[in-house]
């Protein structure tokens, strides 16, 4: 009996009852679904932009190849190296305003002051709050000369701002805007960050004499690294590509004063109907997020390694 | 008032009950100098971050002649809550809320599901190319979405989706982040449960399912707010993929209303504090949990 049940068909084990048959069916059926996703939702449009950016196309009708004649009308397209400008303006006041603003708010909440719970909550209540409708609040906060900012500016002798509508002060407004926002989202990030901080640190610190100032630099700031890179990069990241508030609330005006590189490849695709065009210059803004993502990484490594 | 004069003759300083092991109150410690600039750099700090919200609150209850009057007023002269009936009687914002609702529920649920499987199948199981599914997974995390939105839409047009709700859903449902932190929550698991399960011939789906999940609880929930507030207030593929306004979601709404109605603040502002309240409820209710899951999301990720 026992001879013959090892090598007979009824008996044998089927394969997907075996430990690694069913390992294999269920680890590639549990995975299938959310891969099938990706592939048509991520990947097939990140080839898809490679492909359509060597084409003329309106999107009806024919795609005509044209080669890389997309690319070189992108070098020679004066709008899109002033989007490009603008995009880098709002992103190197933004991300710096945002890190030194996360960071204060979270060195104020840690500090142990009455009702800090409030005060965290309500710093970060405007994070829950879309951009859409930030934006919305903002537009009506900033009319001229009556919305209430420049109200309280005249408090303060100041004469009252067109914002939106003036070349100087739009992207200063859209950049008030996003900070309000997000501020407090990078603020709960420090937060954790400075509990992880051992108090004996600061106690031993203190035993020495050293001054709060010394103590942030010497102990808060190195210990912070980490966090910070972290903040760092997705704020780039998100300001790279800044588009809600733009649409709403200057539609990249005034005289293209607030057009970003994602408003732009917008207006191209969606207004224009340029899907060709609007394909090179997502690819292009691909590689300079990347870019300087990889950049960001490497200069916070070669720092911690000194 | 009354029954708190006998306790403020007790003592200047104690305050009755301290729960926690606090330092106690102390106004001496409280009016030190430099306490006192924190105190004011904190009050100055809220009335910039919670004053803009506070504003659209007290503005949407203004009538339309005072709420942009100079010099103006912190609260309503007279409280017109009429205003937020006039906000769903001239247009449809009941639709835009429902829609909002049911595009990010179903993407955050549906989304919560598949990923917690393909991560427990790249945490647990052991099959062919696993590890290099897992690197072409992690590969897509560098691509930022405004970066496929064109082509994305291209082939959500070439499906017949544009203007339906799997248009909507659909295409936001992959999501190489939420795979890659619930793998790690996974690998940080013990392994000893779903041993003891399968040596008592558990199928891997039971154990995934009885075991796996139930364990995953906190973290699917951390995650799940994320989505939830991702999707809720997403405005990019809303307003690429939808055009029929029975399909916009709140975010679509709002704008549009805020052109019709340019000089209406008020409504404005009651048509925003409706579109915001369902994500700043969610905050006061879930904030000890959103905010683990930032530190979760944040520091690990």
């Amino acid at each position: 009996m026992a001879a013959t049940t090892a090598g007979s068909p009824q008996t044998r084990t089927r394969w997907w009852k075996t430990r690694k048959g069913e390992q294999r069916l269920v680890g590639y059926g549990f995975l299938l679904p959310d891969l099938i996703g990706l592939a048509v939702f991520v990947i097939l449009p990140i080839a898809g932009a490679i492909y359509i950016s060597f084409h003329k196309w309106t999107g009806i009708g024919v795609r005509e190849w044209n080669g890389i004649e997309n690319y070189k009308t992108l070098l020679k397209d004066e709008a899109f190296w002033n989007s490009l400008k603008i995009t880098a303006i709002y992103t190197f006041s933004f991300v710096p305003l945002l890190f030194i603003g996360s960071l204060g708010l979270a060195l104020l909440v840690n500090q142990g002051l009455k009702m800090t719970g409030l005060l965290r909550s309500a710093f970060f209540a405007p994070y829950m709050v879309s951009l859409v409708i930030s934006s919305v609040i903002w537009i009506f906060m900033l009319q001229d000369p009556a919305g209430v900012v420049n109200v309280i500016i005249g408090w303060f002798g100041f004469e009252p701002q067109a914002w939106l509508g003036d070349t100087d002060t739009a992207l200063i407004s859209v950049i008030i805007v996003t900070l309000w926002q997000s501020v407090g989202y990078s603020m709960i990030i420090f937060l954790a960050g400075l509990q992880d901080i051992p108090a004996s640190y600061y106690e031993a610190a203190k035993v020495d004499g050293a001054s709060a100032w010394s103590r942030f630099r010497h102990i808060t700031l190195p210990l912070l690294k980490p966090t910070s890179l972290f903040v760092a990069l997705i704020s780039f990241i998100g300001a790279f590509q800044l588009f809600d508030p733009i649409f709403v609330m200057t539609q990249g005006g005034p005289a293209n004063a607030t057009t970003t590189t994602v408003y732009y490849i917008y207006q191209q695709a969606f207004q224009f109907l340029q899907l060709g065009y609007a394909s090179a210059l997502s690819v292009v803004l691909f590689l300079i997020i990347l870019v300087f993502s990889l950049l960001q990484l490497r200069v916070f490594r070669d720092d911690a390694n000194q | 008032m009354t029954t708190q004069t006998s306790d403020a003759h007790a003592g200047a300083h104690a305050r009755p009950r301290v729960k926690k092991p606090r330092k106690p109150f102390s106004l001496k410690r409280m009016f030190r100098p430099e306490r006192l600039v924190l105190y004011a750099l904190a009050a100055v700090s809220f009335f910039i971050l919670a004053g803009p919200l506070l504003w659209m609150l007290s503005s949407s209850l203004k009538s339309s002649d005072t709420v942009l009057a100079n010099p103006p007023t912190a609260l309503p002269t007279e409280w017109r809550f009429q205003n937020y009936l006039d906000v769903f009687d001239q247009v449809p914002f009941g639709t835009y809320l429902l829609n909002s609702l049911f595009v990010a529920t179903t993407v955050t649920v549906v989304a919560l599901l598949l990923h917690s499987m393909a991560a427990y199948s790249l945490a647990r199981l052991h099959f062919p190319g696993r590890d290099k599914i897992f690197l072409l997974i992690l590969c897509t995390l560098m691509v930022p979405f405004t970066v496929i939105a064109v082509p994305l839409f291209i082939i959500v047009d070439w499906l017949g989706w544009v203007d339906t709700y799997q248009g909507l859903i659909v295409p936001m449902i992959p999501h190489a982040f939420g795979i890659f932190l619930l793998r790690q929550f996974y690998l940080s698991v013990p392994r000893e449960l779903e041993e003891a399960a399968i040596l008592d011939g558990a199928s891997l789906i039971k154990v995934y399912w009885h075991i796996i999940l139930p364990l995953s609880r906190p973290v699917l929930a951390a995650l799940g707010i994320f989505f939830f507030l991702a999707n809720w207030n997403n405005f990019l593929w809303p307003l690429i993929v939808t055009q029929d306004q029975s399909l916009w979601v709140v975010q679509l709404g709002i704008q549009q209303f805020r052109g019709q109605y340019a000089s209406n603040y008020n409504l404005i502002m009651a048509a925003s504090t409706c579109a915001a309240l369902p994500t700043l409820i969610l905050f006061f209710v879930l904030q000890r949990r959103l905010v683990e899951g930032i530190k979760m999301t944040g520091l690990k990720g």
